[in-house]
């Protein structure tokens, strides 16, 4: 278990552990604690720990940790037996962890082999999200460029940071979860018990896994356990390659797919200015220039927090520019005509958040003005006598956030920069 | 700079494009540990990133000195630039002096005093030519 701190002033104890650490393996660096998006993380006792009401589950963390003491969340390969019935849900990346792969029906049937019931493609739900994408497009109702919502550490951070961008979201239910409501709905109409459906998404990375937990714009979860592409890869692999009859069960088509790999979501607009950033911090400097009254000639932005989309997930097994060669490889076996609402007899409103996502006040001081601005002019004093070097020693990503921790009583009052003796006069400034 | 005051100073550098928006952002960030809604953050933002394009585009860079208050953002643009010759014209919408290679850039749309102050509760400007432009605005928190 990774062991829970507190930092800034608004908690929320319900956080879910979207990383743990394993704490034999953690060496007290600070590369995690340097790069993570939010400053979520500090090193306390020769150990990084986690901010959890900060953390947007990005999963760069668990990407930079030399010594793989960072953990994603995820439920166990064992909470197979949970229910009777069992639907796999698996998304368009997972397509991309195979060598020589041909045909996505293998892995499909794979799935079944391996003890689920029924298969849907988070692809094919997403080509519905298409579908209504577009009309919310021309409908013109949300204020333009619209956000994707479909990488839920974006839609954390906005949901953190940049709260006058939340009316710009796209509004839309995520991929897997319109797969999930398809799915249990399927089921039920074929008689199963509702208490025996158990929906299982294979999930790329720890931002997902903690979305579905929470549910993200929906009233309550529609997914019930989310394993990992990695434990599901091991027991896929054997059983792919015994296959002796493939059925054809994939509905996706190349628009689906390519829902996997940054710009596939946005090119499925069909909307000609647009913008696909991939890479949370790429994320961030977009997000900063919406906040600033920029790019508004453009109509929608996609933001994956992962490089190259979600096959970059760090629950992947396979390399993300790898995964997003065999992607572009296996769209061109997919037919090009995406399926539509009307095939299936559903309208948009389906396929609409339940409702909004909650903001969240996780940067404020003080929730009196008063109050925080007394705290920002004795950080600021503080500061004064830091050598500004961020180095990181004392356990706070930078000299900002050592001072903000002494001020908001994490670290004992007067607590000294580790470093100061190596300045003169107490400060290099 | 009085005890209920936080200053603040950042030096904007001339002709680059990718430093502009920095002291935005830090002010920004400021902003939302103090609690300020994030309408006035917005315009806070807008006009900021306004200004320091503005000193980037037209006057070899400057200095922008933010003092944020309880209930207000004072924000004063100073810069050793060129100035400008007809203040009252470069206030219109749409009316640029940015080179083309600028425009290319897709900056210098003639829009950037007009924002200042559609966006600040209180705008002035005061301009000599030769001398340089400073540009005073303030925002009240809601």
């Amino acid at each position: 278990m990774a062991k829970k701190i507190k930092i800034g002033c608004v908690l929320d104890e319900k956080a879910l552990h979207t990383v743990t650490l394993d704490p034999e393996k953690c060496k007290g660096c600070v590369t995690c604690m340097k790069r993570c998006p939010t400053e979520a993380i500090r090193v306390r006792n020769g150990k990084a720990s986690v901010a959890y009401e900060r953390c947007i589950g990005c999963g760069e963390c668990v990407r930079l940790c030399r010594h793989h003491a960072k953990l994603p969340s995820h439920d166990p390969w064992d909470t197979i037996n949970d229910f009777k019935y069992k639907i796999a849900l698996p998304p368009p990346s997972l397509y991309g962890q195979f060598n020589n792969l041909e045909d996505i029906n293998v892995v499909l049937n794979g799935l079944l082999q391996i003890g689920f019931d029924e298969v849907f493609e988070v692809g094919e739900a997403a080509e519905y999200i298409t579908d209504a994408t577009r009309e919310i497009m021309k409908e013109g109702l949300i204020k333009r460029p619209i956000i994707s919502t479909a990488c839920p550490a974006v839609v954390e951070l906005i949901m953190m940071k940049y709260h006058d961008l939340a009316e710009q979201l796209l509004f839309t239910l995520a991929p897997v979860d319109a797969a999930a409501k398809l799915a249990r709905e399927r089921a039920v109409a074929k008689g199963i018990p509702e208490k025996d459906i158990g929906v299982y998404f294979i999930s790329p990375c720890p931002a997902k896994v903690f979305a579905l937990k929470m549910g993200l714009g929906v009233n309550k979860p529609y997914v019930d356990r989310v394993l990992s592409v990695s434990d599901v890869y091991m027991r896929l692999v054997p059983a792919m390659d015994k296959l002796t009859e493939i059925k054809p069960l994939a509905k996706m088509s190349s628009t689906g797919l390519n829902w996997g790999i940054s710009r596939g979501e946005a090119n499925s607009t069909e909307e000609l200015k647009t913008i696909a950033a991939d890479g949370i911090e790429q994320c961030v400097k977009i997000l900063e220039a919406l906040e600033d009254g920029g790019l508004q000639d453009i109509r929608f932005i996609e933001l994956n927090a992962c490089i190259s989309g979600c096959v970059g997930g760090v629950m992947n097994v396979e390399n993300a520019f790898v995964a997003r060669s065999r992607l572009h490889y296996l769209t061109s076996k997919l037919r090009g005509e995406p399926n539509t609402m009307a095939d299936i007899g559903k309208d948009k409103e389906y396929f609409l958040w339940e409702q909004n996502p909650t903001k969240k006040d996780v940067f404020k001081l003080d929730s009196n003005r008063l109050l925080a601005m007394n705290k920002l002019i004795e950080i600021e004093n503080i500061m004064g006598t830091l050598p500004l070097a961020d180095c990181g020693l004392c356990g706070a990503p930078s000299c900002r956030a050592f001072a903000e921790d002494v001020v908001n009583g994490v670290l004992p009052k007067g607590t000294k920069c580790p470093r100061l003796g190596e300045y003169e006069n107490g400060g290099a400034k | 700079m009085s005890a209920d005051c936080l200053r603040q100073e950042y030096v904007v550098s001339g002709n680059n494009f990718a430093s502009a928006g920095s002291a935005s952002e830090e002010v920004k960030s400021t902003l939302k540990k103090l609690g300020v809604s994030s309408a006035d953050i917005r315009r806070v933002a807008i006009a900021m990133y306004e200004g320091e394009i503005n000193m980037v585009i037209h006057a070899g860079g400057g200095v922008a000195t933010v003092d944020i208050y309880l209930d207000r953002i004072e924000i004063v643009l100073a810069d050793k630039g060129k100035g400008i010759e007809n203040v009252e014209l470069a206030m219109t919408p749409g009316w640029s002096t940015a080179p083309e290679d600028i425009r290319a850039l897709g900056f210098g749309a003639g829009m950037g005093l007009p924002n200042m102050k559609k966006y600040t509760d209180k705008f002035e400007i005061e301009s000599e030519v030769g001398v340089g432009t400073t540009v005073k605005m303030t925002i009240y928190f809601h």
